[in-house]
């Protein structure tokens, strides 16, 4: 693996830092006028999430991080792994429940999702943005009420809970944001 | 290359403003009957700073350097005779760039005879609330400045003290390796982006730096006898805007400085060049006393058009130069 040197960091770049693969966010050069020259870094521990601020010396290097981001199709959930499939190569891959993390909620089998691999193996799985699922659990729909904007939780075949409409009824499908769980609309039927 | 990276990355409103700046600054000077000089920006001689690198040319068969700053060229003036006066133009540093530098940059810098570092403050104070439209002028000392943010004497705190503050204020991914570089730190990761915080925007003038890190300024005792550098530092909204000295006049002391930078890059690994020996040999046929001070005039013009970066005033930065 190579290295990348601090005036190659930027935004997206993977790297080592403390044995975690990272991706850095930002990369500020400071430099007083007659001071030395640092590197005020952002970086985002993929395994944990957390953003870390972190100095370096100008010239530094770290080690690049062997992560790529792959879109796999869901297969299945066995009840301790979640599969996913390479679309071009039918390559199957099997990520457990710390690397799928909240996106477990919004995973519908047949959608494509984004699979973070380091050193080959799932790291993160980020849903598709926008899903379309059945509702499994909700209180009776209100005919008539649909200019009042009430809202009601619903529960959805993946496990997600939304706030939709008073209007809908089990077994409709919605179309819901995964990145707020927001709920967007009556899916199209086609 | 994308199909737009012909085009200017300052919006032409900004380019405007850039020379209406460039005219007030000429305005400013001759007002106060301080003439403006051109001095070589292609020379044979390099800079001997020991965090400033200079670029390197290659000019009728021999090696030459774009100047860091016009200040060896100016201080000839000066021991030559010249009196007060500036230089406004271009100056080149390699390896600088980011949301606050690019390696290609223009420089302000001015000399007034006679003056000592704190009359100079005076007037650096008085031309930043002019372009900037900024009454509040403060100064502190450095000392001062750390004991109000950091409750540390940066003068008198051992090396360790000064390491265990930087391990509470930051994370780094080394270990300082001096009393200078924990300064460094804490100046412009802590004390710089504080320093406006919670208030109106002003102009904050900082003096008596350490005397490790005086550069081309005189060092001399300070009210409780310790040896500080007459050197001064402008910054506005927690950014460096300006460096300033009561000049060196002393020629033995200057060459024992060049020898002792060149020592320094030489230990670092960093290039060693030939350093300006003809501004020892002025300093021998005698500099008037006096002070000066460089200004980043790209960054007086990110204030003035409230810019949050570097690109956004200057037309062609290196990625597009």
């Amino acid at each position: 693996m190579g290295t990348y040197s601090t005036n190659e960091f930027k935004g997206g770049l993977k790297v080592m830092l403390d044995g975690d693969p990272c991706s850095i966010v930002d990369n500020e050069f400071v430099k007083p006028g007659k001071g030395q020259a640092f590197n005020r870094v952002k970086l985002r521990n993929l395994k944990t999430g957390r953003v870390w601020e972190r100095t370096f010396r100008s010239g530094e290097s770290l080690e690049s991080a062997d992560v790529m981001d792959r879109d796999m199709e869901y297969l299945y959930n066995d009840g301790e792994f979640f599969h996913f499939m390479e679309p071009e190569t039918f390559e199957q891959h099997q990520a457990d429940a710390k690397a799928v993390g909240d996106a477990a909620k919004w995973l519908k089998e047949q959608d494509t999702c984004v699979v973070t691999l380091y050193n080959g193996a799932p790291l993160a799985v980020t849903p598709p943005n926008h899903v379309i699922l059945e509702i499994t659990d909700t209180d009776p729909g209100v005919r008539g009420d649909t200019a009042q904007g009430g809202t009601k939780p619903a529960t959805l075949a993946t496990g997600a809970v939304v706030k939709v409409p008073l209007f809908l009824e089990i077994g409709e499908t919605i179309k819901v944001d995964t990145r707020t769980g927001e709920y967007l609309g009556r899916a199209k039927e086609d | 290359m994308s199909e737009s990276s012909w085009r200017p990355t300052a919006s032409l409103d900004n380019l405007r403003r850039r020379a209406t700046l460039l005219a007030d600054i000429r305005r400013f000077f001759s007002e106060r009957h301080v003439l403006e000089m051109e001095v070589p920006i292609l020379s044979r001689r390099a800079t001997s700073d020991p965090h400033i690198d200079s670029i390197g040319a290659d000019c009728n068969g021999a090696p030459a350097f774009l100047a860091t700053s016009p200040e060896f060229g100016l201080k000839r003036l000066l021991a030559a005779g010249m009196g007060d006066c500036y230089y406004l133009g271009k100056a080149f540093r390699n390896g600088e760039a980011g949301g606050r530098h690019n390696p290609e940059f223009t420089m302000l810098e001015w000399y007034r005879v006679g003056w000592d570092d704190h009359r100079l403050m005076i007037e650096v104070g008085e031309f930043l609330s002019w372009v900037l439209s900024i009454s509040r002028v403060r100064s502190y000392s450095y000392r001062a400045l750390f004991l109000q943010h950091l409750d540390v004497d940066p003068h008198r705190a051992s090396l360790d003290e000064l390491k265990a503050v930087v391990a509470r204020e930051l994370e780094l991914s080394f270990e300082p390796a001096g009393r200078d570089e924990c300064l460094d730190l804490l100046m412009s990761h802590y004390i710089e982006p504080n320093m406006d915080s919670g208030d109106e925007r002003g102009i904050t003038l900082v003096y008596d730096f350490p005397a490790t890190q005086a550069a081309l300024a005189r060092v001399e005792d300070d009210e409780l006898g310790v040896p500080v550098a007459r050197r001064f530092e402008a910054y506005v909204g927690g950014m460096e805007l300006a460096n300033g000295y009561w000049e060196l006049t002393d020629a033995p002391e200057q060459l024992r400085r060049f020898e002792a930078d060149q020592r320094y890059r030489e230990d670092n690994d960093k290039a060693v060049n030939p350093f300006e020996e003809r501004l020892v040999q002025a300093l021998e046929a005698g500099m008037p006393n006096c002070a000066g001070v460089a200004l980043g005039v790209d960054r007086l013009l990110m204030l003035a058009c409230a810019a949050g970066s570097i690109d956004e005033v200057i037309g062609f930065p290196i990625d597009r130069a």
